[in-house]
């Protein structure tokens, strides 16, 4: 079987840990050349561990120059840029509305709102130049149903299923398609006290309300975001893909 | 191989959607019950074997066997045919379906709201139930139901189907939750305008002409062919999905995400005949 992503460029943001890291991971296997970018530093040892020529960038995903040096940077280091995942992204602690702090709520909107903006309107600038690509954002399931106490982080992920929305009927006369991917509980390190070990260790109690009463791993929010990058997904454009254990068929 | 190993059992599998699924499930190493109603099972079957014996193997591939799939008797037979030729079931594509006639609802027919419901969710059903029981027995599986995008928006004129697909949907929600914690996932795909038996032009172009006329509302702006419907189904029925369970995939170059704004065409279906979709 050939490799599904031979030949193919990607940029995937917070590829530093978790989701990402697993993205990297999974798309350098299976062919791709990867711009691991990442606040943290920890982007540096993912790309580093790719064997396929991955590429590490340090970016804050919230701010315009970044984001425009990051897709200079891809261009730069491929010579396009195939596959974009928009997937780096922050939680919050569930707060009742009325105390959610206005920061907080700045913060988050940035971080995981804006960063889909700037990503895709640089990212899809540059794949206009070279005949089209695929991009996948990474929403959440909270952002299809309302999760107690998350309003900044349900807002923002709601925003993000509509740009992908928007973006998918602007650009799919250029050959550009846009997905969302839809996580319910994964294990990453994305609040504090999750850790970063890859599996949840033993005792870890199950995540509330999900059918499948386990963790989704990192490792299978990758695999569908492979799918939607892939050419196997050429006629799934503007979609708001599940991949929750069941969560949201409630 | 993504699905090496596996058992699964594809219902109308001898044309459009379900042969391109077959082809694909094979190449990734399934092993393959195809049942139809249609006779053409056999030589897509044929055509698994031939190949799979012509790079040395040593085994029966693909079974292909006769199937009304609202019928309870045949679909028993079908999951049988499973478990005596392959030992089990892994996957269970529910596929088989047709469009009817297009009219508006005053204008159909309780006959028509019958013959479309019996096969498209009915079939499904009778498809779940024995499929579900035989998985229950070796510890799980996977089902991709082919339900339509318009089970998920209103398409003009299709209100019987419309209803049939939108009832397979909610199948697939509530049987993905009874059965979440016995290992068995259950989702769906929703394709839009597709370049199967349901556009006759189709029956002698592999794929569109390029001067067959585009269908007005598609984002994408060409017609689903079946190997996109079966690429989803891939990835759903393999262990790559393992997290996925009670998700309806819309596989429609971006047909339901609604109309596209100012200076867009409304989405609008070609008239066409019914035939399989």
């Amino acid at each position: 079987m050939a490799a599904r992503l031979e030949g193919k460029h990607a940029v995937i943001t917070g590829a530093g840990s978790g989701m990402g890291r697993a993205m990297a991971e999974l798309f350098a296997a299976e062919g791709a050349r990867v711009l691991c970018a990442d606040i943290s530093g920890q982007q540096d040892d993912v790309a580093r561990s790719l064997g396929n020529g991955g590429v590490p960038f340090q970016v804050d995903v919230s701010v315009s120059a970044d984001v425009q040096r990051m897709i200079a940077a891809a261009e730069e280091a491929f010579g396009r840029i195939d596959i974009l995942v928009n997937n780096a992204g922050i939680a919050q602690m569930p707060v009742p509305m009325h105390e959610h702090p206005e920061e907080l709520f700045d913060q988050i909107i940035a971080v995981n709102l804006k960063s889909v903006f700037l990503g895709m309107k640089y990212g899809i600038a540059s794949m206009l130049k070279t005949g089209g690509g695929a991009v996948v954002n990474t929403a959440s399931a909270a952002g299809l149903t309302a999760w107690k106490g998350t309003t900044s982080y349900s807002a923002a992920k709601a925003g993000v299923i509509q740009l992908s929305k928007v973006a998918a009927v602007d650009y799919a006369e250029h050959n550009i398609r846009v997905n969302a991917i839809c996580p319910g509980y994964v294990w990453t390190s994305i609040l504090p006290g999750m850790g970063d070990t890859r599996v949840p260790p033993e005792g870890t109690p199950n995540p509330p309300g999900a059918p499948m009463e386990r963790w989704a791993l990192a490792e299978e929010i990758a695999a569908a975001a492979l799918f939607l990058a892939s050419d196997e997904a050429s006629f799934v454009t503007g979609t708001a893909f599940p991949v929750d254990g069941g969560y949201v068929a409630v | 191989m993504r699905l090496e190993g596996k058992i699964a059992v594809i219902t109308g599998g001898g044309s459009g959607m379900g042969k391109a699924m077959a082809q694909i499930f094979s190449a990734e190493g399934a092993k393959l019950v195809l049942a139809d109603i249609s006779g053409k099972q056999d030589e897509v079957a044929a055509a698994i074997n031939e190949a799979a014996s012509a790079s040395g193997a040593n085994e029966v591939r693909a079974v292909a066997v006769h199937a009304n799939v609202s019928d309870e008797a045949d679909v028993q037979a079908m999951i049988k045919a499973a478990e005596d030729n392959f030992g089990r079931l892994d996957i269970l594509c529910n596929n088989a379906g047709f469009g009817g006639p297009m009219a508006a609802l005053a204008d159909q027919s309780l006959e028509d709201w019958n013959r479309v419901h019996d096969t498209n969710i009915k079939g499904a059903f009778l498809g779940m139930k024995y499929g579900i029981q035989s998985m229950l027995k070796t510890g799980g599986g996977a089902i991709v139901n082919t339900t339509s995008a318009s089970g998920v928006v209103g398409w003009k004129h299709h209100s019987i189907y419309g209803a049939a697909k939108a009832g397979v949907n909610q199948l697939t929600k509530t049987g993905a939750l009874d059965y979440s914690d016995q290992n068995i996932r259950i989702n769906a795909i929703a394709p839009g305008t597709m370049w199967t038996g349901l556009v006759e032009a189709s029956q002698t172009h592999a794929e569109p002409p390029d001067d067959f006329p585009m269908l007005a509302g598609i984002p994408l702006g060409r017609w689903g062919l079946a190997k996109d419907i079966a690429y989803a189904a891939l990835y759903l029925a393999s262990d790559e999905a393992a997290y996925v369970t009670g998700v309806i995939l819309p596989v429609d170059g971006g047909y339901s995400i609604g109309f596209s704004g100012m200076g867009a065409e409304r989405p609008g279906i070609v008239s066409v005949n019914e035939g399989e979709t």
